[in-house]
C-alpha cells in the first residue's frame, strides 16, 4: 500500500492496537518545560512512579524565565518558585535539563533541533502546542496536555487515535520580502484556525523544498494555528546537512544506518491524502494579521475585512468583536498604523536566520523614537552565534533591546509584555486577546515586516525598504 | 478521576467562535505548580474589569450563567495553547460539559482526561439551543453520556459522538495512565526492537 510519511512514522511507533481502544504509540523524544510539567511530576510522586526513560527526555526553562541579565534575581516570586521546582523535579527524576544559567538554555522548540535531538522519523511530544516545529525534520511532533506529560514520563507511551492527512502543497518561487512566515499565515487565513482540526499537515512542493531547515521550522511551528496538532516536511539533503555533526545526531556507522532509514520516510509516489490545498508561492505578498486569532490575516496591502459582508451572525459578531478589541476600522489596510512595540523572537522566529533577516533591515537605520523594540534570541547558543556575527551590535546601534533567551513577549508570562491598549508587530504565533499582555493588541508578521515597522514607527511593507 | 453520571442543567451561552485557551485561562495564571484556584481565574479578562470587579454584562456574572453546569459556546472551542489548566479551570468553576459544533483536538483530549464532557452537536441543534436560551434563559438540557444523548429544552434529543475508550473511562472513573501501565510487556517488547534511538544525555 502507498503511504504518506505521516502514516509511515505512525506505523513505526505502534506498540499495541486493540479494538475499541486508541493506539498505544511510542514516543522517541519528550521535551519538558517549567509551566506544563509540575502537576505531572506531582502525579508521579503520588503514584510512586519513576520516569521510564530519562535518556529520551530533556528539560529546559523558557516560558516564565525573565530575559533580562541572568545574574539578576527573578523578581516574580511565583515564577521563581516554578523554575526552582522544575530544576528539583528534573534532578530528582534524573532528567537532563538546561536551567536558567546553562549556556544551552533556550526555547524548548529551538534547543531540540539545535542539539540534534530532533531527527527524521521520530515521534516527539511536549506539553506545548507549538511542538509541531520539530515536524520540519520529518518527525511526527505534537503538543500534549499535562496528563499526557505524566503518561509519557511514566511509560514513554501515549494513547492516540490516528489523524487524517492533509497535504499543503506550495509550488513556485517566493518574491523578495516574502518568507516562510508569510506562507503559513497565508495558509491559516485561507483554512481558518479550525481548518486542520483532526489532521496532520504535510508541507510539500517546490517552494517548501527550497526552504532552509529554520524556515521549515517556522512553517511547521504554526500548524496548530491552523487547527492541526502536527505538521511535517519530509526529510531531504537540506535536513541531513543541518543535522550532521550536531551533539546528539548519530555518528559514523550509526549515521549511515540512520540515513538509510530516513531515506525511506518520504511519502510514496501515488499515496493519497484525506485533504489537500495548493498555495502559489509566486502570488504571495507579506502577510499581517489584523484580528484576534491567527486566521484573521491579510496581505499587507489588503484592506481589513468588513463584518457587514459576512452573512453568518456568530461569524459576523466574532469579527466585529475582534475589530472592537483591536480598535480598527474595516475597509482600510494596516499600512501606516502606529505601533508601540516590535517584538522579534518566539519559537516561530527567533533562530539565527530570523535575526540575520531582521539585522539586514536594521543595518544603518535607527529604531523609530515612537516605539520600543525587543530582540529575544531563541536560545543562548543562538545569542552567542548572533554576537559572534556582530548582529547584536547592529540591533543595539539601531536602538533595539538585545535580551537573553526565552519565550518572552510571545506569552507574556515573564514580565515582558504590552501595556493595555498598546499595539505590537510581533514575529510570534498568536494574536489572541491579551496574549502579549492584558489589553495588548498584536499584529503577527515576519521578522522582515517587524524590522521594517521598527525603523519607521508604523506598519510598513518591507518591500519599500529593500 | 470522577465518574460521569446523567445530569440536567441550565446553560451559560457564549456565542463567540474560536474561543481560545488564553481566554479560558490567561497565561499569567500558569505560573502555579498546582491545580488549585484556577476556577476563580476562569475567563478572567472577560469576567472582571481593570479593578477586578465583575463585569455585569458577562454571562458568568449573570444569574442565569451562575446557575449553569453546561457552557454553550461557538464553533471550535478551546483552540490555541495546549494548557490543561483550561479544563481544570472550567471544572473548578463548576462546569461539567461544554457544547459546541467542534472542539480543538488538544482541548478535547485534555477535557476527557479530567471528565469534562465536550459535546459536539450539529449546526442546527446548536442554533436552536442559542434561540431557546434567548426565549428562556432558564431553559435546561439533560446530558446522558452512557446513551450519548443530549435532551434539548423542547424535549427533542440529539446524539453526540465520543471516543468509546474515553467514554468508558469517564463512566467508570478509570484513568488512562493506569491502563497504559498495564501494557508494560508490550512496551518492553517494542523497546527491544526500536531501530533508532537518541540519548538526551549527549546534549546535556
Amino acid at each position: 500500500m502507498k503511504r504518506t510519511i505521516i502514516e509511515k512514522v505512525w506505523d513505526n511507533h505502534v506498540v499495541a492496537e486493540r479494538p475499541g481502544t486508541p493506539t498505544l504509540l511510542y514516543i522517541d523524544l519528550h521535551l519538558v518545560h517549567e509551566v506544563t510539567s509540575p502537576q505531572a511530576f506531582s502525579g508521579l510522586r503520588e503514584r510512586g512512579l519513576k520516569v521510564r526513560r530519562p535518556d529520551l527526555t530533556i528539560g529546559t526553562t523558557d516560558h516564565s524565565i525573565p530575559t533580562h541579565d541572568r545574574s539578576l534575581p527573578i523578581l516574580d516570586k511565583i515564577a521563581e518558585a516554578q523554575i526552582t521546582q522544575f530544576e528539583k523535579n528534573c534532578r530528582q527524576f534524573g532528567i537532563p535539563f538546561y536551567g536558567p544559567h546553562s549556556q544551552k538554555q533556550g526555547i524548548v522548540h529551538v534547543i531540540g533541533p539545535e542539539q540534534g535531538l530532533t531527527q527524521p522519523g521520530m515521534t516527539v511530544v511536549c506539553g506545548d502546542s507549538h511542538t509541531a516545529t520539530h515536524g520540519a525534520f520529518g518527525a511526527l511532533a505534537f503538543g500534549i496536555g499535562t496528563s499526557q506529560v505524566e503518561h509519557v514520563l511514566a511509560t514513554q507511551c501515549l494513547l492516540q487515535s490516528r489523524s487524517q492527512t492533509y497535504e499543503v502543497r506550495v509550488d513556485g518561487t517566493l518574491r523578495p520580502g516574502v518568507g516562510a512566515k508569510d506562507i503559513v499565515l497565508n495558509l491559516i487565513s485561507r483554512i481558518g484556525i479550525g481548518g486542520g482540526t483532526g489532521c496532520v499537515f504535510e508541507f510539500a512542493g517546490s517552494a517548501i523544498r527550497a526552504l532552509s531547515m529554520e524556515e521549515r521550522m517556522t512553517i511547521c511551528n504554526m500548524s496548530i494555528e491552523g487547527g492541526a496538532r502536527a505538521g511535517l516536511v519530509a526529510p531531504d539533503d537540506t535536513t541531513y546537512q543541518y543535522l550532521a555533526g550536531r551533539p546528539a545526531a548519530p555518528k559514523g556507522e550509526e549515521w549511515e544506518k540512520a540515513l538509510r532509514l530516513w531515506r525511506q520516510l518520504p511519502t510514496d509516489e501515488g499515496a493519497t491524502y484525506d485533504k489537500s490545498i495548493f498555495i502559489d508561492a509566486n502570488s504571495l505578498e507579506p502577510m499581517i494579521t489584523f484580528g484576534t486569532n491567527p486566521g484573521m490575516g491579510i496581505g499587507i496591502t489588503a484592506p481589513v475585512p468588513d463584518p457587514a459582508s459576512i452573512s453568518d451572525p456568530v461569524e459576523r459578531d466574532t469579527l466585529s468583536k475582534a475589530l472592537r478589541y483591536m480598535d480598527l476600522p474595516a475597509g482600510k489596510s494596516l499600512l501606516g498604523h502606529e505601533v508601540n512595540v516590535v517584538f522579534i523572537g518566539s519559537c516561530t522566529n527567533s533562530r539565527i536566520s530570523d535575526l540575520r533577516a531582521a539585522a539586514e533591515v536594521f543595518k544603518g537605520r535607527k529604531v523609530s523614537p515612537k516605539l520600543r523594540v525587543m530582540v529575544v534570541p531563541g536560545s543562548q547558543l543562538v545569542k552567542q552565534q548572533a554576537q559572534d556575527e556582530g548582529l547584536d551590535r547592529i540591533f543595539k546601534d539601531a536602538g533595539a533591546d538585545w535580551r537573553e533567551a526565552g519565550c518572552s513577549m510571545c506569552i507574556a508570562m515573564n514580565g515582558d509584555q504590552l501595556a493595555p491598549g498598546e499595539y505590537s508587530v510581533s514575529t510570534s504565533n498568536r494574536n489572541f486577546e491579551g496574549r502579549q499582555g492584558k489589553g495588548g493588541r498584536t499584529f503577527l508578521a515576519s521578522p522582515l515586516t517587524a524590522a521594517a515597522t521598527a525603523v519607521t514607527g508604523v506598519v510598513t511593507d518591507v518591500r519599500t525598504l529593500l | 478521576m470522577e465518574r460521569v453520571t446523567t445530569f440536567t442543567s441550565r446553560l451559560a451561552p457564549l456565542a463567540i467562535d474560536n474561543i481560545d485557551t488564553d481566554q479560558i485561562i490567561p497565561a499569567r495564571f500558569l505560573k502555579t505548580t498546582s491545580k488549585i484556584g484556577l476556577g476563580d481565574q476562569l475567563f478572567c479578562d472577560w469576567r472582571y474589569d481593570a479593578e477586578g470587579q465583575p463585569k455585569a454584562d458577562f454571562i458568568l456574572n449573570k444569574l442565569e450563567g451562575k446557575a449553569a453546569q453546561v457552557l454553550l459556546a461557538g464553533d471550535n472551542f478551546g483552540c490555541g495553547s495546549s494548557r490543561e489548566h483550561a479544563p481544570w479551570a472550567l471544572l473548578q468553576y463548576g462546569f461539567k460539559a461544554v457544547i459546541s459544533t467542534s472542539f480543538a483536538d488538544i482541548f478535547k483530549g485534555n477535557s476527557a482526561k479530567n471528565s469534562l464532557l465536550t459535546i459536539i452537536v450539529p449546526a442546527d441543534a446548536h442554533k436552536a439551543l442559542f434561540a431557546a436560551l434567548a426565549d428562556d434563559p432558564a431553559a435546561q438540557v439533560t446530558v446522558d453520556l452512557a446513551e450519548q444523548k443530549l435532551t434539548l429544552p423542547d424535549g427533542e434529543t440529539v446524539t453526540f459522538p465520543i471516543d468509546e475508550f474515553a467514554k468508558q473511562c469517564m463512566l467508570n472513573g478509570v484513568d488512562e495512565l493506569g491502563y497504559i501501565l498495564k501494557q508494560d510487556e508490550a512496551i518492553r517488547a517494542y523497546e527491544a526492537k526500536r531501530p533508532l534511538t537518541v540519548n538526551t544525555e549527549l546534549a546535556a
